[in-house]
């Protein structure tokens, strides 16, 4: 048992903070972090006070007797200030993407009250490959989770994506020797085709299908989401 | 309330997308227009602000000069500047040119572009010069509130305005929250 946010919360061998966490029904914001993957520690947004120290949720094993705090004031404005640097790295333009209603990075922004960008915006160039007949790549949406790549290598076998280079040069690059999408094998039906938390990844013909008002997080938080999915996904994993 | 309170509104870079969305609290506007009086607005086409105004709304981003003059005119006059909508907040659609460069959208609109009569790059004197990038004017003047939304709706415009109005500091529900 550990105490968080003045809750105990029971965990087993093994668990991270955010596993722990998540099981007990008590949302950590996240965005690199999918619990069906290996965690990736990038994101930083599952920052945690763990014994007076800050440490990311989904990377940090649970144990006995810590004293985790969550949902405080000060971690919910680092998660703001966050959250505003993903917004001002990429280009984000909400009103014209096809994932906006249903993207975690607005989630995110809505569930800690983003008004707005707050830093000077970066509007950097970035290349879109719009080559495969069904996937669609848009770099201005990327914010570098990486879940695209533990996807393709992990579930589909194919390893279609990478991170390449460092800091502000790093980028998603496509595994062919042209670079382009239309040269490898991926799939529509892929999981790296569908697990995008942004609209980076999207698969083509199906923009905008839900209308404004019903799409995932137009009443529903990404936290109450996010623990909706893990139940749904703890007992597809139990009926197996 | 004692003094009634004054209201300005305009529009740099944007489509008066924001503008419409405010004026679809439709009746409320009754209700509005027993505390306030709107001064500089294309809804009273009063040109300028008069000296002291209390709440400016501010739609659109910054594009050309005559952008910038304006929104430093209209920060002069106003106690509490609002930003409203995308294009105001982070330059929104219009700021989708800045991945060009400035001398190509010129090119394409005037010059190249498909059924281009008589082409040739306006130039006249009177015409604000474009910047080379779209901003948003938060990195020009300094905002008191932001409205995210494009536009806004109405109800956030009115929840934002009635908390103002109350003395109360403005806050917006999660459904009232959004960037699109």
């Amino acid at each position: 048992m550990f105490n968080l946010d003045g809750q105990v919360i029971p965990f087993q061998e093994g668990d991270t903070i955010m596993d722990a966490a998540m099981r007990a029904g008590v949302y950590i914001p996240h965005l690199c972090h999918d619990p069906e993957f290996t965690p990736h520690g990038s994101c930083k947004l599952c920052t945690v006070k763990v014994n007076g120290r800050n440490c990311s949720a989904c990377t940090f094993p649970a144990a006995a007797n810590q004293t985790v705090f969550n949902n405080s004031e000060e971690l919910n404005e680092i998660r703001l200030t966050l959250t505003q640097m993903l917004f001002v790295e990429g280009n984000h333009f909400c009103p014209s993407c096809e994932k906006s209603g249903n993207c975690q990075l607005q989630g995110v922004g809505y569930e800690l009250g983003m008004l707005d960008t707050h830093f000077p915006l970066f509007y950097p160039q970035r290349q879109m490959d719009a080559s495969h007949p069904d996937i669609l790549l848009d770099r201005d949406r990327c914010i570098l989770c990486s879940l695209c790549v533990r996807a393709s290598r992990d579930v589909d076998g194919k390893n279609v994506f990478a991170i390449s280079g460092r800091g502000i040069h790093s980028e998603l690059v496509v595994n062919a020797e042209s670079g382009l999408l239309e040269d490898t094998d991926l799939s529509a039906d892929d999981r790296a085709a569908h697990i995008c938390p942004v609209g980076a990844i999207i698969v083509k013909r199906h923009g905008f299908e839900a209308p404004i008002g019903e799409r995932l997080f137009d009443h529903q938080t990404v936290g109450e989401w996010s623990l909706d999915q893990f139940d749904t996904g703890e007992q597809a994993w139990q009926r197996d | 309330m004692a003094t009634r309170l004054k209201v300005a509104t305009t529009s740099l870079a944007g489509c008066f997308g924001c503008h419409m969305s405010f004026l679809d609290i439709d009746e409320r506007i009754l209700q509005l227009a027993e505390i306030a009086d709107f001064d500089r607005s294309p809804l009273t086409d009063i040109k300028h602000c008069s000296e002291s105004v209390d709440i400016g709304l501010i739609e659109g981003g910054l594009c050309n000069a005559e952008n910038v003059h304006t929104l430093r005119e209209f920060r002069k006059s106003c106690r509490i500047l609002v930003a409203v909508g995308a294009c105001a907040i982070n330059g929104g659609l219009p700021a989708m040119r800045n991945h060009i460069k400035l001398e190509d959208c010129l090119n394409e609109a005037y010059l190249d572009g498909y059924n281009t009569l008589n082409p040739q790059i306006p130039n006249d004197v009177e015409l604000p010069l474009l910047l080379n990038k779209v901003h948003p004017i938060h990195e020009v003047v300094k905002v008191d509130y932001f409205l995210p939304g494009c536009p806004p709706s109405a109800d956030t415009f009115w929840k934002f305005l009635t908390d103002l109005a109350s003395g109360n500091e403005p806050s917006l529900p999660y459904d009232l929250i959004h960037y699109d």
